[in-house]
Formats: C-alpha cells, sequence, structure tokens
C-alpha cells in the first residue's frame, strides 16, 4: 500500500506556501480539514492492471476494425492474387471477437475495479458529480480557469465513455447481426433479430456510421488527454501506461474521487 | 416463349365463350373429397399423370421433373419417386390467381414456367379456374368464375396473389369488377386452402410499399392475418420456387418449413453470395470498378457496382430464370435484393454498397458525414488547443513539474469505493495493488 516510489528530480528546498482548506468545493457543513504539505505531490495508483490492458486492446482493436472495415465496405486494394478480401473479413471477425471479449473484461471490472474504475465513477450519485458537468464544460469552453478537482475520470469524460460504451455495443451487435446472415452461430443468433427490424442495410449504415463516430471519439480523446496532462502536469499520459498520476496533496484531498482519508494511505 | 405461349393455350380451363369453366365438375367433385391432396382414390380421369400422357408428356420426363423438383426442394434424390407418386394420384386442386397492384410480371414468369411444359402444365393442371390476365372470359363472366371457385370449394382452392393491396383511402386505389382489391384479398384468401403470394408486391408491399407511395399499400399476410400464406417474393419471382412449393404440398400434405418471413427455406435459406458463381473473385479482392472494365470482361465480382448478393436470401445463382439460362450477375448487373424486406427503399441505391444516410441531401455518403464528421473534431481540437496555449501562456502559471523529495504513494486498497465502508488501511491489495511501482 504505502511505498515510497522513485524520488522525482527537482527542488529539495522545502515547501513555503501557506496551507490552504483543501475542502473549499466541498458542502458547507464540512469540517474543514488541513493537510500538510498541500503543494507536495503523492503518486496515486489510478488505473489498474485490467484498465490498462482493456484500454490498449481496444485501441488495437478499433484501428485494425476500422481498418478491415473500411477495407470491406470499399475494398481499394486490386491485388494481383491470393484471398485479400476473404484474409481481411477473416481479421475483422477475429478481432472483432478479441474486442468483444476485452469489453466484457471491462464490464466485470465496472464492479470489481477500484473508485476510479467502477460504474459509480461514470453514473452521477451525488450532486457534486452532476455540478462537475457544469464546471467541467466551463473549463472547457475558457468560462472557468481552474480545472474541478478529479484524480479518476471527471463527469464529462465519464459521460462520454458511457457513450463510447454504448456504441462499443452498437457496433458489437450491428456486427453480429451482420455475421450471422452467413450463417447464425450461437452467438451471432442472438443479435439477427437486428436485421429483421431495422433492415440489413440498415444495421449496415449504423454500423458504418458508428466507426466514424468512434473514430472522431479517438481524435477528441487523445487531445483532451494531452491537454489536461499539459495543464495539470499530474502524468495523465502515462497513467495510462503505468497507472499512477502524480497529484498534489492539496489536489488528493479535494478531489471528487479523492478525499482527506487517502492521506491515511499515505505513510 | 413463344413455345411456351402456344403450348399453354389448351390448358386455360375456360371456354373461349366466356361460358362457365369446362372443369367445373371436376372441381366440385374435388370439394367432395375433403382434403385435396389426399389419394382420393385415385380416379384416373383427373390425375395428373394420365392428364400428362393426353398432353405428349412422357413418363421419362415426368420423371425427370420429379427428380428436379427433389433437387429444388433441397430433399435427397430418394424422394423423386414418392412426388412422382404423389403427383401421378393428386386430384386437380382449383387454382386462383389474383392480381393488385401489379405490373403483371410475375405472371410472365409464370408463363414461361422452366423444365419445359411439365411444371407448366402441372401448375394448369392444378385447374387454373380465375387468372385475369390470361383467362378467356371477361367481365361479370370472369367473376362468375371466381365466385363459383369460392362457392363450390371453399377451403378446398389455392389462392395465388401478385401485387400489393392498398389499404390507403379505404383500398380504392385498386378496384376490381367495382370492388376492392382489399376486401377481394380478405374473401379470397381468407376461405383458400393456403395462399401463396407471388412476388415482391405481394409479399411486403413491394413497389407500391416504398418510400412516397400514396397508396398504402400492404402484403397479403398483412392483410388477413389468419391465412396460411407462403411468401415468394422476387421481382419477379422464380416460376421454378411456385411449382417445387406446390409440389412440396402435393406430396407430403404440408407447406414447405419457411422463415421469419414466411419465404420457404428451400429457396431463400441461403445468401445468394454464398451460391455465387463471382464469389471466388469477391474472396480474392477482385472486383469491376466499372461498366465494361477488364474486371467486367473477365466476370470479376459486382461487389463495388453495389451488388446486394452479400445480403440477399434467394436462390437465384441455383435455379436462374428462363429456363435456367442466366440470372442478373451473371448476365453481368449486381443483385438488387428483391427478394428482401422493403427492398426498394433498404437495398438503394442500387449501384453502391451502402444506403445513404437519411436527413441530408439525397448524393450524401455515409463516408463524406463520417470524414466531416473526424475532420470536424480534429480541427476543434486543434483551434480549441491553440487558444489553451495562448492562455496558459498569458496566465504564466507555469507551475514547477518537479517537486521535492521522495514521491509517496497511494495505492488504494480492496476496490472499495467510500460508501462501501471497506476498511481504510489493513487488507491487502487485492486488486491489483501489488503493481510495480
Amino acid at each position: 500500500m504505502a511505498e515510497i516510489g522513485a524520488s522525482a528530480p527537482g527542488l529539495a528546498a522545502p515547501d513555503t506556501r501557506e496551507p490552504v482548506h483543501p475542502f473549499d468545493a466541498l458542502p458547507p457543513n464540512h469540517p474543514p480539514l488541513l493537510v500538510a504539505q498541500p503543494w507536495q505531490r503523492v503518486r496515486v495508483y489510478v488505473w489498474e492492471v485490467p484498465v490498462r490492458i482493456t484500454h490498449w486492446v481496444t485501441v488495437t482493436c478499433v484501428i485494425i476494425l476500422s481498418l478491415t472495415g473500411g477495407y470491406i465496405a470499399d475494398p481499394f486494394l486490386i491485388p494481383a492474387g491470393g484471398e485479400t478480401m476473404g484474409i481481411v473479413r477473416f481479421i475483422h471477425m477475429l478481432t472483432a471477437y478479441v474486442f468483444v471479449a476485452s469489453g466484457i473484461v471491462r464490464t466485470y471490472w465496472l464492479f470489481r475495479g477500484n473508485r476510479f474504475a467502477r460504474w459509480q465513477a461514470f453514473i452521477p450519485t451525488n450532486r457534486r458529480h452532476l455540478n462537475e458537468f457544469v464546471s467541467q464544460t466551463e473549463w472547457y469552453l475558457f468560462i472557468r480557469r481552474e480545472l474541478p478537482g478529479i484524480l479518476g475520470h471527471n463527469a464529462l469524460a465519464a459521460a462520454t465513455y458511457m457513450v463510447v460504451f454504448f456504441l462499443f455495443a452498437v457496433q458489437t451487435g450491428t456486427g453480429f447481426a451482420l455475421e450471422a446472415q452467413r450463417g447464425a452461430t450461437v452467438v451471432t443468433s442472438l443479435f439477427s433479430w437486428m436485421n429483421d427490424l431495422f433492415g440489413v442495410q440498415t444495421v449496415r449504415l449504423v454500423h458504418h456510421l458508428v466507426m466514424w463516430a468512434i473514430l472522431a471519439f479517438m481524435i477528441h480523446h487523445v487531445y483532451a488527454a494531452l491537454l489536461i496532462d499539459h495543464i495539470e502536469k499530474n502524468g495523465l499520459m502515462s497513467s495510462i501506461f503505468s497507472g499512477f498520476k502524480f497529484a498534489t496533496r492539496r489536489d488528493v484531498a479535494k478531489a471528487r474521487d479523492g478525499g482527506i482519508e487517502l492521506e491515511e494511505m499515505l505513510k | 416463349m413463344g413455345g411456351a405461349a402456344t403450348n399453354r393455350s389448351g390448358p386455360v380451363p375456360v371456354g373461349g365463350d366466356g361460358s362457365p369453366p369446362a372443369p367445373d365438375p371436376t372441381e366440385q367433385a374435388h370439394g367432395a373429397h375433403g382434403r385435396a391432396r389426399e389419394p382420393a382414390g385415385t380416379n384416373g380421369e383427373d390425375s395428373i399423370l394420365q392428364f400428362l400422357a393426353a398432353r405428349g408428356i412422357s413418363r421419362r420426363a415426368f420423371l425427370r421433373f420429379c427428380g428436379a423438383m427433389a433437387a429444388a426442394l433441397a430433399l435427397p434424390a430418394g424422394y423423386g419417386p414418392q412426388i412422382a407418386k404423389a403427383l401421378s394420384t393428386a386430384p386437380r386442386i382449383p387454382l386462383v390467381w389474383l392480381e393488385g397492384q401489379d405490373c403483371a410480371g410475375n405472371t410472365e414468369g409464370f408463363l414461361r414456367a422452366s423444365h419445359p411444359t411439365v411444371a407448366e402444365l402441372v401448375l394448369d393442371t392444378l385447374s387454373l379456374n380465375y387468372h385475369e390476365t390470361i383467362m378467356a372470359p371477361a367481365g361479370r363472366a370472369a367473376e362468375k368464375s371466381l365466385s363459383d371457385t369460392i362457392t363450390a370449394s371453399p377451403g378446398q382452392y389455392i389462392a395465388v396473389v401478385e401485387g400489393a393491396v392498398p389499404v390507403a383511402e379505404d383500398g380504392t386505389y385498386c378496384l376490381i369488377a367495382g370492388r376492392t382489391f382489399r376486401s377481394m384479398v380478405e374473401e379470397v384468401c381468407g376461405k383458400a386452402l393456403l395462399t401463396i403470394t407471388v412476388g415482391t408486391c405481394a409479399f411486403d408491399g413491394g413497389l407500391p410499399a416504398a418510400s412516397g407511395g400514396p397508396t398504402g399499400a400492404a402484403g397479403v399476410a398483412a392483410i388477413v392475418p389468419g391465412a396460411k400464406v407462403v411468401n415468394l417474393p422476387g421481382c419477379p419471382m422464380n416460376v421454378q420456387n411456385l411449382t417445387a412449393t406446390i409440389v412440396h404440398y402435393l406430396t407430403f400434405g404440408a407447406l414447405p418449413a419457411t422463415d421469419s418471413l414466411g419465404r420457404p427455406y428451400f429457396a431463400y435459406g441461403q445468401l445468394l453470395h454464398d451460391q455465387c458463381e463471382r464469389r471466388a473473385h469477391f474472396d480474392a479482392g477482385e472486383y469491376v470498378l466499372s461498366w465494361g472494365d477488364e474486371g467486367s470482361r473477365k466476370g470479376w465480382c459486382l461487389y463495388k457496382m453495389g451488388c446486394k448478393g452479400p445480403e440477399t436470401f434467394a436462390n437465384c445463382p441455383t435455379v436462374r430464370f428462363n429456363d435456367r439460362t442466366s440470372w442478373p450477375v451473371k448476365a453481368g448487373h449486381g443483385c438488387v435484393g428483391c427478394t428482401m424486406p422493403r427492398f426498394w427503399d433498404q437495398m438503394s441505391p442500387f449501384y453502391r454498397r451502402l444506403s445513404n444516410p437519411p436527413g441530408f441531401a439525397v448524393d450524401v455518403t455515409a463516408d463524406q458525414i463520417g470524414l466531416g464528421l473526424v475532420g470536424a473534431v480534429a480541427a476543434l481540437s486543434v483551434a480549441h488547443g491553440t487558444v489553451s496555449y495562448v492562455r496558459a501562456r498569458r496566465a504564466g502559471d507555469h507551475e514547477a513539474a518537479g517537486e521535492s523529495g521522495p514521491v509517496p504513494t497511494i495505492v488504494l486498497p480492496e476496490p472499495g469505493e467510500p460508501g462501501a465502508g471497506a476498511p481504510p488501511t489493513s487488507p491487502p491489495g487485492a486488486s491489483g495493488g501489488g503493481e510495480v511501482s
């Protein structure tokens, strides 16, 4: 638990800044608490192994699925021979199953993971979480200068991920429905009702458009991560590799998903 | 075509003068026999075999036809004799053919029944009592032969319906003898032994029901929900499938197994794409890129020309049309998916793989929208990033990235969130807590 990480390079001088009330954003009846050395950075283990693995498996799958799916939709290579389309479709389906497996692991981890990975991190359960939608949006619109305190996903990002999870589910369902035409298997037959209900070509169109939506999300996602990493300087980008974020004690205490009790875990 | 047309002038079962149809007595005899397909004592005069013999069809040709039917129905070859037996003892069932909102394309297909004359005669020996396009009588005499059939043998005749049923404006978009087609379908199909819809219009409304159609066209199954309906969609349907469906009924006394849309599995059970003779070119990535190009001359796959074979269930590649001569893809044109529900809307544009998203201009493709979306997000990110950078520079709040000394580490214990009452410290970090630092 409490372990001393590698020492960060930098100044060795003691922090001379004033202690602050970390909970000034909390409800008024909350007892004010002081944090010792509020500007000292601590390492917080945010993203657990399953979160990071499923993240990168998903990234890889989305790239492979988009490339192969783009080829299936509009074969842009006319090869000299071989069985190009056959291979591409095989890769597409194989990758789809990996993608689904990753999704199942991540869904399981919604109920098993730490506070940053659990479903409560995505669905607002209190007013502070709800208000964060506004404050985070204001921050993006340059209306507010200070980012809402958060260690894991901010409310806006979490809501976006919910939409993305939904899009993933849509892609899975429509993809299996399209595949079910070739002769339903146990898995694909679960989704073949879509073809009857909406029509195959509508299913195909949705599958295609959602791919673009996911690619658009990816661009936004990378940009937002770079931006906030740059503003907060808390190692956000590296956290999806290492799992750790570097937040000040003040930020840990103030964060909606942080809290003074995390200090207890520091030894 | 000429041969078929001349050959079949005889069996149209009505006198040229518009008098009640000649075969009436036999019909009534069948009416008394109950279930039409039961051997019924193999009354020699009517049995199909004798009828065929009288028309110069040899037993050999007949057996060959039965074998072909067994194949069409995906039955083992051993069923050929059983079909022959059933057909040769089957009494003639009256058949009425209704036409609603249609182009008579299925009638044309019917007149060109392949497996020459035999199948045609099998259909004809069903005692075709009423068929607006090809029957001899007209006016009241024609309507009389329909009402005679219904009253003489209720529940003992087969109804074949071609064309959609308009329901808007009380069905007045299609009137026959002053009567709405809808009421006609309701009466005729409601009392029929079984109903076979031929063509896509009778299946789900087809062209009249396509987007923009004002007539509220619907398929027969939707109009007469209680009727026993087999759908043979297609534009037109393949008459081979109609013959096989009837042969199946005559042989087994039951309709062939159908899918959720009421289409027989033997004809609509497999993806057209999987039976296509150009399929190997699809897998190889060899596609026609424009009409008349090299790939087109080599007979490559029509996928990129908008062929809808990969989403269409039909047996066109194996059964083909016009005496097994050809079918669209063999002739060099992609499939348009005419056996599928709402195909005019669903499968268009016919020359592109993907439908265009609704709500945009008609020629805006999904890829244009997708690329526009991705481009817009990218442009927004660049713009937002520029503003953020400038603001950060102005504000000058450059907090030192590196802080002093060793960095203490917080690793959450057991994955409890605050409300779960997880003990703050003690439990060993089960959930990946042992992660390397």
